[in-house]
């Protein structure tokens, strides 16, 4: 666990929401190539954790954030950051599957890319298939790409979200419960993808679902009332956890 | 189906047909009223520029046309001013004062249309008169619209005075539409590097398109329809200028000063005619606009 590649490295990351409270001096790494899920009830900071990976938790009116984030090194707190560029290495797909109503499945898929400034046909035309592939989406909807996005399945929607952010080529991905709103069926596809994409990038997801977090994450970190209580191999956290709070609840006494 | 739903469905629907009903019954009554003009002077009748009444010789050009350029010029003012405001508000600027400067727009649209009036009659006139006619000459000069003396109740003081009354209206309803985009859009917006404007072209401003639409028609159906204020402010004299300077006259400025004073009855089916005009112009105007929303959220 010390000698894995460290991706991202959150320092003593405090956040609030209008003075409350939400993450307390947060230490967690995040490696490259492999899955790390963030687990917790309701309202124990997962999401806010990594929301602040990509600096989106400071764009919500009365949201503050205190120290530090390294990217590749880099704090990305540090002033004059590029947000932009921060936000297209580290790539996010929501709870709910978010494409945009207006656009078809062609136009989603390519929005990011066309977000960076003109580019040929042809170069959107590859990265939106590539993208597509990557989210084992094409075979379904390479016939239909001029449809609506918001026509395709919720599972469908979902994927296609992820090929979204695929296709800006990010470095990190930020899964912030992705399948809570999926059948079981969607789930499993999305958790296969998990699998695959870990091969080339840094995956963090956020999961109430302790299940999932044991079958796709490689290292797991618990979360509570705004702490991180606990953070180790998945397998250590599920069978032999260190703190009390974590197996309460990992065994289903609260929570 | 039990007694109840009977009695329900009954009502229901006569509740339901009286409404087309009553817009049926409007368009006999005023064509039945209209009659003697619409035969006496036929289609001719929407291209002349004759109004007088002693000769009992009529046309209804110079009315069509100050209510279609009166209410252009009102679009052309507010559609910009009331959707920056929108997307001020909504997207930009999230906090109480957002919510008060709403508010204080909002609060125009209680303002009754005879108080505007008396506004344009004794500020905005004047003023457009001795600054905004001579700024717009000097600037535009070159153009026949903008060219001749100036005048302060004018087609263009009517026009500006229009824009102030519809204001509320598209502001209010463009904040309304672009607020229901949900949040998790922009947010997708901006997680995927978009700038604050992207993530408006990108996240807003499709799914609020239509909606936008709407409310800039709304606008300009109440901008068609506005008697009060611009009878107060247009000048009404009806002759067709291709100056915006000069004083003008609208459909429904005349319908309202000329009513009470319809010396023969040709002269009131005349005023009678010209409203069914009216109604027509804003059926029209209506059924484009739900054509264009319906074609916008058709297309994609």
């Amino acid at each position: 666990m010390d000698k894995l590649p460290i991706k991202m490295k959150a320092v003593d990351l405090n956040a609030w929401f209008s003075g409350k409270q939400a993450l307390s001096k947060i230490n967690m790494d995040v490696y490259s190539n492999k899955v790390t899920a963030v687990i917790g009830p309701s309202g124990c900071g997962k999401s806010t954790f990594v929301r602040n990976l990509n600096r989106l938790h400071e764009t919500i009116p009365g949201a503050t954030v205190e120290g530090a984030v390294f990217l590749d090194e880099e704090n990305i707190f540090k002033p004059r950051y590029d947000l932009v560029d921060l936000r297209r290495r580290v790539g996010m797909v929501f709870q709910k599957p978010t494409p945009f109503p207006t656009m078809s499945i062609y136009e989603n898929a390519a929005a990011g890319i066309k977000l960076a400034g003109r580019v040929p046909r042809p170069v959107v035309d590859q990265a939106v298939e590539t993208a597509l592939k990557q989210a084992a989406l094409w075979n379904e909807v390479k016939d239909c790409l001029d449809k609506p996005g918001i026509g395709l399945s919720g599972g469908q929607q979902q994927r296609l979200c992820i090929a979204r952010t695929l296709a800006v080529r990010p470095e990190v991905i930020l899964l912030d419960e992705p399948c809570s709103a999926l059948d079981p069926i969607s789930t499993g596809k999305i958790e296969e993808l998990i699998h695959e994409l870990k091969k080339e990038y840094a995956i963090v997801i956020v999961t109430h679902n302790m299940q999932q977090a044991a079958r796709v994450a490689d290292f797991t970190g618990f979360f509570l009332l705004g702490e991180l209580v606990e953070f180790d191999v998945t397998g250590k956290i599920f069978t032999a956890p260190r703190d009390k709070r974590t197996e309460d609840y990992v065994t289903g006494r609260f929570g | 189906m039990g007694q109840g739903d009977i009695w329900f469905k009954g009502f229901i629907f006569a509740f339901a047909a009286s409404i087309p009903l009553l817009l049926v019954s409007l368009v006999v009554v005023l064509f039945f009223w209209a009659w003697p003009a619409i035969i006496h002077f036929g289609w001719s009748f929407i291209f002349s520029s004759a109004w007088d009444p002693l000769a009992d010789n009529y046309g209804a050009l110079p009315f069509i046309y100050g209510t279609l350029v009166s209410s252009l010029i009102a679009l052309l003012i507010a559609v910009p001013l009331g959707l920056g405001c929108a997307i001020f508000i909504s997207e930009i600027y999230k906090s109480k004062t957002g919510e008060y400067i709403a508010l204080m727009v909002e609060l125009l649209a209680a303002i009754p249309s005879v108080v505007y009036g008396l506004w344009g009659i004794f500020v905005l006139a004047p003023f457009s008169a001795a600054y905004i006619q001579p700024v717009l000459g000097g600037m535009f000069g070159f153009l026949p619209l903008f060219q001749g003396p100036t005048s302060g109740p004018s087609l263009l003081t009517g026009g500006i005075i229009l824009a102030i009354m519809i204001l509320p209206t598209i502001t209010a309803l463009s904040r309304e539409v672009l607020q229901a985009v949900p949040y998790s859009l922009r947010e997708s917006a901006m997680a995927l590097g978009a700038t604050r404007w992207e993530t408006f072209k990108v996240a807003v401003f499709g799914p609020a398109r239509s909606g936008i639409i709407g409310a800039i028609i709304l606008g300009l159906g109440r901008a068609l329809g506005e008697t009060m204020a611009v009878t107060m402010v247009i000048g009404n004299r009806p002759r067709v200028s291709a100056s915006l300077f000069a004083p003008a006259y609208s459909l429904a400025a005349v319908i309202a000063n000329e009513f009470a004073e319809a010396v023969t009855e040709l002269n009131l089916a005349v005023l009678i005619e010209l409203a069914l005009i009216l109604l027509v112009i804003t059926i029209a105007v209506n059924g484009l606009a739900r054509y264009l929303v319906w074609q916008t959220t058709l297309k994609k």
